[in-house]
C-alpha cells in the first residue's frame, strides 16, 4: 500500500523510519513545507521523493497514493482534510484536530476501516484505551481514570499551549472507545533529568468483576499493544482490590528518529503505522 | 517601618489544609471558618480540593463535598475576603475554570511545576476573560535556581498574573534559599506583578521562610490556621499574624479571632495534628511534595512498607506535584520483589 507522509518535522521523520520497515507499506513520498527540514533532508538521503512545496502543490502533481499519515499541525489538517477528501486518499491523523472518528488499532478499528480520515487522539488515549476496552469487555466499568506523566522534553508546543486538548480527548476516549462509563484523564510533565519514559497509571472502578479475569484481561490487552509498540508494558501486576483495578504500564519508545523516553510520541507513529497495515491487509483480502 | 509595602495575607485552610483532613471539609465547616476569616481581616479564603479544582478523583482522593458546594457556600459568607480557587493544568480544564468564576470565586492561582510555567498560558488567559484576578503558583521550586525559576515566573506574569507565589510543596526550602528566588522574582518582575511565598513547615521553617520573604519584598503571603496544610502543614496563620506584627509589619487582622478559629473550628477537624515528625521531615529533606503524605501512609500500610523508604524513593524518581500514582507503583513494586525473594 502506498503511503505519503505529510509533515517532515520529528514525528514525520519517525514515521519515516517506521513506514520504511513495514512490509505491506511503501513509502511513496514525505510532505513538507520547509525547505531546510532535516526530515526532508534524511528523506532525500534515503531515495524517498521529498518535497517542501506543501500537501496543495504535492496533490497538483497527481501523485499516486492510498493513505496519508498526518503529521502537521491540528490547523493545518483542517486545511488538509478536504484536499485529501477529494481526491479519496485516505488520511491517518495524528494531530489533535479530531476531525474524523477516534481510533486505537486494538480496540474496534473494524467499524472504521472505511473512513476517510481517522484521529489518533492522544499519547494518553492510545496507551490506556487498550486497558480500560479490555476490561469492558469482561464487565461494566463505572468509572476509568487515567494519569499520564510524560517527561517535558517530549510535550511539544502544540500541546503546551493546550493541554486541555489532552485531557478533554483522552477522557472523552476512554468513555467512547474505552467503554467506561465516565472518564477523567490528567497529564502530568516530569522535567526529570536523565528525560523519564512515558508512564501511565489506569483506575477502573469494576464493581464485582473477578479479579483474575480482569488481571488477565490486561495482560492480554498489554501483550496486544507490545505486538505494534515493542516498548509499551507493565511497570508492575495489575492491582485488583476493592472492585477497582490499578495498572501501571510504561511506553519506551523505540528510538528510531525520536529520543527512546519519548514513548509518548512513539506509540502515536507506531498507532499510525498499524493502522496503516490494517488497511493494507484489508485491501489485500479485497 | 511606614516606608514597608504591606503584606496581604492569603488563608489556605480550606484549600490547602483540606490535605490534613483528606478533602472532607463539609459546607457547615467552610461556612464557620470562611465567615470567621472574613470577619477577622483577610485578604483572600481559597476554597476547594486541595490538588485544586477538578482534582477530586482516585488519583488524588475524590472530596466529601465537591467544590461547587464549598465555593457557594463561602461565597455566601465572604463580604469583605476574596474567594480564590487553585487551578493545576493538566488536572482541571477551563471548564472548572468557568464554573469557578460563574460561583463568584474573585482570584484563580493557577499552579505549575517550577519548569513548567508555560503550560499555564491557556488558563491564566481564560481565567483572566473571565474577570478573574489570576496569580501564578509554582510548585517545589527548591528543584530549580532561583533565575531559572524568576524566568518561569515572569512567563505567568507576561500572560496576565499580577503575583506569582514561591510555591515550597516539599517545604525544602531554607531561608537563603527563598532569599535568592525572592530576590530574582523582583529583578524579573520590575514592578509588574507581586512576588508572594508559601511556605510548608517540613524542615520547622514555615514562618522564618515567610518572614525572609517578606523581608525581601514579597507582599502576598499564604498561611493555614493551626499550621493545616499538606504534609507538616503550611505556614501557621495565627503565628505569622503575630510575628508580623512584632517585627512592625502589622497585617490589621484579629490575632485573637484567628486563634480562636484555629482552636475551636480547625484543630478539632483534623484527625492528625501536622506536625515535624519522621516522615514529614523525611518530605522536606528529600525534596518530596507534601500532599503525598497522607497518600503515602495508606499505600504503606497496605503494602507493609516503610513511608519514608517511599517517600525517599519517590524523591529519587525526581516526582513532582501530581505524581501519587508513583507511590502505589513503587509499594508494589517492593511487594512483588520481597515475595518473589521470600519465594
Amino acid at each position: 500500500m502506498r503511503v505519503a507522509i505529510l509533515g517532515s518535522g520529528n514525528i514525520g521523520t519517525d514515521l519515516m523510519v517506521k513506514v520504511r520497515r513495514a512490509p505491506a507499506l511503501r513509502l511513496v513520498a514525505m510532505v513538507g513545507i520547509d525547505p531546510a527540514s532535516d526530515g526532508l533532508a534524511r528523506a532525500r538521503a534515503l531515495g524517498v521523493p521529498a518535497t517542501d512545496a506543501g500537501l496543495e502543490r504535492w496533490l497538483a502533481t497527481d501523485p499516486r497514493v492510498d493513505v496519508v499519515v498526518e503529521a502537521t499541525s491540528a490547523r493545518a489538517h483542517a486545511e488538509h482534510a478536504p484536499l485529501l477528501a477529494a481526491r479519496g486518499i485516505r488520511c491517518i491523523d495524528l494531530t489533535p484536530a479530531a476531525l474524523g472518528p477516534a481510533v486505537v488499532p486494538d480496540v474496534g478499528l473494524d467499524r472504521h476501516l472505511d473512513a476517510a480520515d481517522v484521529s489518533l487522539v492522544t499519547c494518553g488515549a492510545q496507551a490506556t484505551v487498550p486497558v480500560v476496552a479490555a476490561l469492558s469487555a469482561v464487565g461494566p466499568v463505572g468509572y476509568a481514570e487515567v494519569v499520564c506523566t510524560v517527561a517535558s522534553r517530549s510535550a511539544g508546543p502544540g500541546t503546551r499551549q493546550n493541554i486541555d486538548e489532552f485531557t478533554v480527548a483522552t477522557a472523552r476516549s476512554l468513555e467512547v472507545l474505552g467503554g467506561a462509563a465516565a472518564g477523567k484523564a490528567v497529564i502530568i510533565l516530569n522535567p526529570a533529568e536523565p528525560p523519564i519514559v512515558m508512564r501511565n497509571t489506569v483506575y477502573a472502578e469494576v464493581g464485582g468483576m473477578d479479579p483474575a479475569a480482569a488481571a488477565d484481561a490486561v495482560r492480554a490487552a498489554v501483550g496486544r499493544v507490545a505486538a505494534y509498540v515493542p516498548g509499551y508494558r507493565l511497570r508492575a501486576d495489575p492491582l485488583v482490590a476493592d472492585g477497582q483495578v490499578t495498572v501501571f504500564v510504561e511506553v519506551e519508545g523505540a528510538g528510531d528518529y525520536l529520543p527512546r523516553y519519548a514513548g509518548n510520541l512513539d506509540i502515536m507513529t507506531a498507532a499510525a503505522i498499524r493502522v496503516a497495515e490494517l488497511y493494507a491487509e484489508r485491501l489485500a483480502t479485497r | 517601618m511606614s516606608d514597608l509595602p504591606a503584606v496581604r495575607l492569603l488563608d489556605s485552610t480550606l484549600r490547602d489544609g483540606s490535605h490534613a483532613i483528606g478533602h472532607r471539609w463539609t459546607p457547615e465547616q467552610v461556612e464557620a471558618i470562611a465567615g470567621g476569616l472574613d470577619r477577622a481581616g483577610m485578604h483572600a479564603v481559597g476554597v476547594g480540593h486541595g490538588d485544586g479544582l477538578g482534582a477530586s478523583s482516585i488519583q488524588y482522593l475524590r472530596a466529601l463535598h465537591p467544590d461547587e458546594e464549598l465555593l457557594r457556600t463561602a461565597r455566601r459568607v465572604l463580604e469583605h475576603a476574596k474567594l480564590a480557587v487553585t487551578f493545576q493544568p493538566g488536572i482541571g480544564t477551563g471548564r472548572h475554570l468557568e464554573q469557578a468564576a460563574e460561583l463568584g470565586a474573585d482570584l484563580a492561582r493557577i499552579a505549575t511545576h517550577c519548569t513548567e510555567a508555560d503550560i499555564s498560558v491557556q488558563h491564566i488567559g481564560v481565567a483572566r476573560e473571565l474577570g478573574m484576578d489570576v496569580h501564578g503558583d509554582l510548585m517545589m521550586p527548591h528543584m530549580t535556581t532561583p533565575a531559572k525559576l524568576a524566568e518561569q515566573a515572569r512567563i505567568m506574569v507576561d500572560a496576565g498574573a499580577r503575583g506569582v507565589h514561591i510555591m515550597d510543596s516539599a517545604g525544602a526550602l531554607t531561608p537563603d534559599d527563598v532569599k535568592a528566588r525572592v530576590v530574582a522574582f523582583r529583578d524579573a518582575f520590575g514592578g509588574d506583578a507581586e512576588v508572594g511565598i508559601h511556605a510548608h513547615e517540613n524542615l520547622s521553617l514555615a514562618v522564618a521562610n515567610t518572614l525572609v520573604a517578606v523581608g525581601e519584598g514579597a507582599t502576598l503571603a499564604d498561611a493555614c490556621l493551626a499550621g493545616a496544610g499538606a504534609g507538616a502543614g503550611n505556614c501557621q496563620m495565627e503565628a505569622l499574624v503575630a510575628v508580623l506584627d512584632r517585627v512592625g509589619r502589622p497585617t490589621g487582622i484579629d490575632l485573637f479571632a484567628l486563634q480562636d478559629l484555629a482552636e475551636e473550628l480547625v484543630r478539632p477537624a483534623m484527625p492528625r495534628q501536622p506536625v515535624v515528625d519522621r516522615t514529614t521531615l523525611t518530605q522536606g529533606y528529600a525534596g518530596v511534595p507534601g500532599s503525598f503524605l497522607l497518600h503515602a501512609q495508606r499505600v504503606a500500610e497496605r503494602f507493609g512498607v516503610d513511608p519514608r523508604d517511599l517517600i525517599v524513593e519517590v524523591g529519587r524518581y525526581q516526582a513532582v506535584a501530581g505524581q501519587e500514582d508513583l507511590l502505589i507503583e513503587i509499594a508494589a513494586r517492593s511487594a512483588a520483589d520481597r515475595s518473589a525473594a521470600a519465594g
